[in-house]
């Protein structure tokens, strides 16, 4: 066993940031004294398959079915497991996605070995991986092995790891005869509306709080996401009071977050909260209490009402 | 239409968390126990189905004697029957072997439907579910948000980024349930004096033919706290909220570099 295989998803042929970066740091880590091998799940994907060799992959494995057209958990489970008895690897990466957390245990299991996941830094000793991965909501850090069972199967969590090209091109094999018996089928995928941001996606996300008073006033929370190009997140209080769409939640039952910029505004920072948000790389609070618990993990601040905080800064940065 | 609930005893999601000074492990003096929030929400699917559809609703849970009154809270709430397999000190986070538990535990015990929480909330791994239904040979459903249950299928809906997916499945399925699906019900006065008296069917986990601690699938080298961040730039904006904003944009864009 040696290499790592790295599952990459694709939505309508377009490959997921988030696999991306799971490519490159496999390929950051040598492939683990192996080769870095990608296995492409979907209907009608093969054009992007080549493209994955500059960031790192030496293989490609390629199913391309219909019935993989949408996400399915035993088809890419089958898929998944078919490229690694082919590869052979000592880890498998997964893209920390709905997608991939999802589809990551079904392939340990189907493997007969656990999984990591949600990992957010990745040592390598010898050929076996240390995972460094948060738990209680990243109010501590686990350093987790596999108790050197192999393939280490590992999902990374998105917008940790950096996504590099490193140049190189890959052969594409196809993957077939997959014996595909899926039960549960999707028969529909419905995108929010407006091609909505998903936090979980987000690089930079501004959030509202009780402070902010009232549904309507999301309005103002989304134009500043909208002028740092952003995703509206929120509180439970706001979630809970109806003002907006559970998916917005951001905390321990909400979301867990790590944008390059995270904005909280009339946000207290209660604990549950701060479990969704602490990993952000940059952290802003406005908060009209100079007290408020949001401001001691607040890389920057202002102590004021956001309703006349918030137009002047959108104003500020439009002009930049 | 028989429900298995699958429910973890987590600390209170308010705990403060801290580290035995040998860094092995977590301190639990002074953690309150409850059920992880999310199987509250698997819990109320399973109460809601057979109150509609008739038959039982037993909960599983594997954890040391500690984790039983949070079965007795599932049961006050109405669940018919619980089964606690005890154990598990030492496969906190170790998904495969708490599915591999859970599985020989549910193996022969009938079940149109097992439900699960999306995840253990402190562990946070948000696997046991989809092992649990593969070692099952069930389909799943994870991050489930509405369900309709039929004759011999449902229809479910799964939370995904930027949307949601519409599932069917064949019974019997795993799903994982997500804040959304429900509002989970509390426990009333009768029904927590009616749970004393509905059997705890008490296992252990050699019983199932599993070596506790011979054989893991997750190790954890060493537990850290993160790393104490340094005080911010905290600007004041009660008299002039313009400069502060202008201040603050100014600081993200030279100094930190975030826009
Ligand atoms: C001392 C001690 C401390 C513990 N602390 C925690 C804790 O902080 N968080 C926590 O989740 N658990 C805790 N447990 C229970 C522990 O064994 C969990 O089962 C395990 O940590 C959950 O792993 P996971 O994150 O892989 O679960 P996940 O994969 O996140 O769980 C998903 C779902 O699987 C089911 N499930 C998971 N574990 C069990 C179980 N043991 N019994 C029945 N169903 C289960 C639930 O439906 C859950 O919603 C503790 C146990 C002990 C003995
Ligand atoms: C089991 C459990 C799970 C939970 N999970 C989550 C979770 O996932 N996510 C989450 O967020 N919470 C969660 N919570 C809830 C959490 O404990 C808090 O209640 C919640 O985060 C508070 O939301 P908030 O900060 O919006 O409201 P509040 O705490 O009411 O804070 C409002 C803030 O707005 C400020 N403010 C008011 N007016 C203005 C103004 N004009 N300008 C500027 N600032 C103003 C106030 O100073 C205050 O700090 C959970 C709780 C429990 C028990």
């Amino acid at each position: 066993m040696a290499g790592i295989l790295v599952f990459v998803e694709q939505r309508d042929g377009e490959i997921r940031k988030a696999s991306l970066q799971a490519v490159s740091e496999a390929k950051r880590h040598g492939g683990a004294g192996g080769e870095v091998t990608a296995v492409l799940v979907g209907a009608g994907i093969g054009a992007a398959a080549a493209g994955l060799g500059a960031w790192g992959a030496a293989r490609v494995f390629v199913a391309d079915n219909p019935a993989l057209g949408l996400y399915s958990a035993e088809g890419y489970t089958e898929a998944v497991a078919a490229a690694a008895a082919k590869a052979q690897p000592s880890a498998i990466f997964v893209a920390g996605t709905a997608m991939g957390r999802d589809l990551a245990p079904r392939v340990a299991a189907r493997l007969g070995v656990g999984a990591i996941a949600d990992v957010v830094k990745l040592a390598l000793d010898g050929d076996a991986f240390t995972a460094r991965r948060p738990i209680y909501s990243g109010k501590a850090f686990a350093e987790a092995t596999t108790a050197g069972k192999r393939p280490q199967v590992i999902s990374l969590r998105p917008n940790v790891f950096a996504a590099e090209e490193s140049g190189g091109s890959a052969a594409v094999e196809s993957l077939d005869g997959l014996g595909l018996a899926i039960r549960a089928v999707v028969k529909e995928l419905v995108k929010a509306a407006g091609g909505e941001l998903d936090v979980a996606e987000a690089d930079i996300i501004v959030s509202g709080g009780r402070g902010i008073k009232g549904p309507e006033n999301f309005a103002l929370i989304k134009s500043l996401a909208d002028a740092l190009g952003g995703a509206v997140g929120a509180s439970r209080a706001v979630v809970d009071a109806g003002w907006i769409a559970h998916s917005h939640q951001v905390g321990q039952t909400g979301k867990v977050v790590s944008p390059s910029l995270y904005v909280a505004c009339g946000i207290s920072g209660a604990i549950q909260h701060l479990a969704g948000m602490s990993s952000s790389k940059i952290i802003v609070a406005i908060n009209k209490d100079p007290d408020a618990p949001i401001f001691k993990i607040a890389d920057y601040g202002i102590v004021g009402d956001l309703f006349e905080v918030i137009p002047p800064m959108v104003a500020a940065i439009k002009a930049l | 239409m028989n429900c298995i609930v699958c429910v973890a005893s987590v600390p209170d999601t308010a705990s403060v968390i801290k580290l035995k000074a040998d860094g092995t492990g977590i301190d639990e003096s002074g953690i309150k126990w409850i059920v992880s929030p999310y199987d509250e929400y698997a819990l109320e699917a399973a109460l809601q189905l057979t109150e509609a559809k008739g038959g039982e609703v037993t909960v599983v849970t594997y954890g040391p004697a500690g984790a039983e009154p949070a079965l007795r809270d599932c049961l006050a709430r109405g669940a018919h029957k619980a089964v606690h397999v005890l154990g598990g000190e030492k496969t906190l986070g170790d998904s495969f072997t708490i599915a591999r538990v859970l599985a020989a535990a549910i193996k022969g015990r009938a079940h149109d439907l097992v439900l699960c929480g999306v995840k253990g909330v402190g562990t946070d791994c948000s696997q046991v579910g989809q092992m649990l239904a593969e070692l099952l040979g069930l389909p799943h459903v994870a991050i489930v948000t509405a369900l309709e249950v039929g004759e011999g299928s449902l229809a479910a809906t799964r939370e995904v980024e930027g949307g949601k997916e519409k599932v069917e499945c064949p019974l019997p399925a795993l799903l994982t349930c997500q804040k959304g699906l429900n509002e989970p019900r509390y426990a009333a006065l009768k029904g927590i004096m009616a749970a004393k008296k509905k059997p705890v069917d008490k296992l252990e986990v050699s019983s199932l033919g599993i070596q506790e601690g011979a054989d893991l699938f997750y190790a954890v080298a060493r537990f850290e706290l993160p790393p104490a961040k340094s005080a911010g730039t905290i600007i004041q904006g009660e008299n002039d909220p313009a400069g502060a904003a202008a201040q603050l944009v100014k600081l993200l864009r030279e100094e930190a570099k975030a826009i």
